[in-house]
């Protein structure tokens, strides 16, 4: 009888156990499966933005949380990233800083309401977020001021193995920032085709060329 | 108004050109300037019409529609939304609760509305009904009830919708509202990761705006923001957007609501 008693008891409080784990919070990473599933069936096409933009590749995956990704895991986001630069034909890093100046100012491109992901239907965004001429006054700071980009950091001529370093690493940021910060906030300008290598060329000649508003 | 805009916009160009530092100063003198006649306040008017007409196959009014505090209670609903509904087993904002009034009380079609682009027919009059809703919160302290499981879900869920980077220029929310002091181009950016101050961010919107002449609904803000993000196109009232709602009205917590506010 006792036994008995006992015996119903606790399979009461197993019961109770279980419907109180039913009740629980959801762990963090059901949170996450169910964030994506959220995402799934939030979204449709529109236009030229459909809802395969919302499949991450790593890097976009490792940085959408309030905490970095883990050091190995960023090194290595770096490292695919750096391999997957494609350095410009000819060793031609630099195009004209006239056409070069046309680009920051532009911010369209790539939005559901634009008609064409053609890298030529695009500007470079620049101004959104950097400061570059100062003659420009409205300009974002979501990213470090470019004034006197070249000059300070010491480009006399582009054509000088001196400035070699700083103009293959320029071109190498504005192809795939994530190269040298997994989590850059800024776009992956060739590795995600949002401008072609002629423009690139042309805004490295605005960043570069000692002849450059931005140089002076 | 349209000659005032052109004479600030030029007092504003020429301060600008004197010294930099004087740009925000500039802006926050226009905006005060253009706050004085808020053209806000003719939706508002539109929007208490509406509320207390009937309309609909059913030919009734919103008047008994529960905003989460008691059928027909306006005053002081809009700082506590998105929240838990019983009726419908959801989480909802403003304007996806307004979907479910109009649907069950005046037998409209939800579905319909919710396609509906923004600005046109029926979507007209949600921005409208959104103006005067949260116009009758203004004053108040944004207080998002987080009491049900339901809703701290929908709040971790709109963190993680926050911080997601996608699309061909890897945005999320966070790249542009995740730290103090930003800015694109000359646009303040709110930090919405915690309480971003009185008036600002979630507690602004419904805003009218001086750039459209239109009146922007959060869902609007939000589809917007979503747009410039390079994303897909979220649905309106989607569950993501309910999610962000959240998200952001829980950090807004205690900041005052001024929506319908005015924006450039």
């Amino acid at each position: 009888m006792f036994n008995k008693t006992l015996t119903l008891a606790a399979a009461g409080l197993a019961a109770a156990l279980v419907v109180a784990g039913c009740a629980t919070a959801p762990s963090s990473a059901e949170l996450d499966q169910q964030a994506l599933a959220m995402l799934k069936a939030s979204f449709r096409d529109q236009g030229i933005a459909k809802v395969d933009r919302l499949n991450q590749d790593l890097g976009q995956k490792a940085c959408s949380s309030d905490k970095p990704p883990a050091e190995a895991l960023a090194k290595q986001i770096e490292a695919e990233s750096l391999a997957s630069i494609k350095w410009p034909e000819g060793g031609r890093y630099l195009g004209d800083w006239r056409e070069g100046e046309k680009l920051p100012q532009n911010g369209r491109g790539m939005t559901w309401t634009d008609a064409s992901a053609d890298p030529k239907a695009n500007g470079a965004n620049c101004y959104n977020c950097h400061e570059i001429d100062k003659k420009e006054i409205s300009y974002g700071t979501i990213g470090p001021s470019l004034w006197n980009y070249g000059k300070l950091r010491g480009v006399k001529d582009v054509a000088d193995p001196a400035s070699a370093a700083i103009v293959q690493y320029t071109w190498g940021k504005l192809w795939n920032s994530k190269a040298y910060a997994a989590c850059s906030n800024m776009p992956r300008f060739g590795h995600m085709k949002l401008l072609n290598e002629e423009q690139l060329r042309h805004v490295m000649a605005l960043l570069l060329d000692p002849k450059s508003p931005v140089n002076q | 108004m349209r000659r005032l805009l052109l004479t600030t916009a030029l007092a504003l160009a020429c301060a600008s050109a004197f010294a930099q530092k004087s740009t925000a100063d500039g802006i926050a003198e226009y905006r005060a300037m253009l706050a004085d006649g808020n053209p806000a306040e003719l939706f508002e008017a539109k929007g208490e019409e509406l509320w207390k007409k009937k309309r609909g196959p059913k030919n009734a009014s919103l008047e008994r529609c529960d905003l989460g505090k008691g059928p027909g209670v306006v005053k002081g609903a809009w700082v506590e939304l998105p929240r838990w509904f019983a009726d419908t087993n959801k989480v909802q904002d403003l304007e996806s609760r307004l979907l479910t009034c109009m649907e069950t009380l005046q037998g409209l079609s939800a579905a319909e509305i919710a396609k509906t682009p923004f600005g046109r027919g029926e979507q007209a009059n949600m921005e409208a009904l959104a103006a005067w809703i949260s116009a009758e919160s203004r004053g108040s302290r944004m207080n998002l009830p987080q009491g049900h499981a339901e809703e701290r879900r929908m709040y971790e869920l709109g963190k993680r919708a926050f911080f997601f980077r996608g699309g061909p220029m890897d945005f999320s929310c966070a790249s542009c509202h995740g730290e103090d002091g930003k800015r694109i181009r000359l646009q303040d950016l709110p930090n919405l990761t915690k309480n971003p101050g009185d008036g600002i961010g979630f507690a602004a919107w419904p805003a009218y705006r001086v750039s459209s002449g239109e009146l922007w609904s959060m869902q609007r803000r939000l589809n917007d923001c979503y747009r410039q993000q390079r994303f897909p196109y979220p649905g309106y009232a989607s569950d993501v957007t309910i999610a962000l709602g959240v998200y952001m009205g829980v950090n807004a917590k205690g900041a005052e609501a001024i929506a319908p506010a005015i924006k450039r």
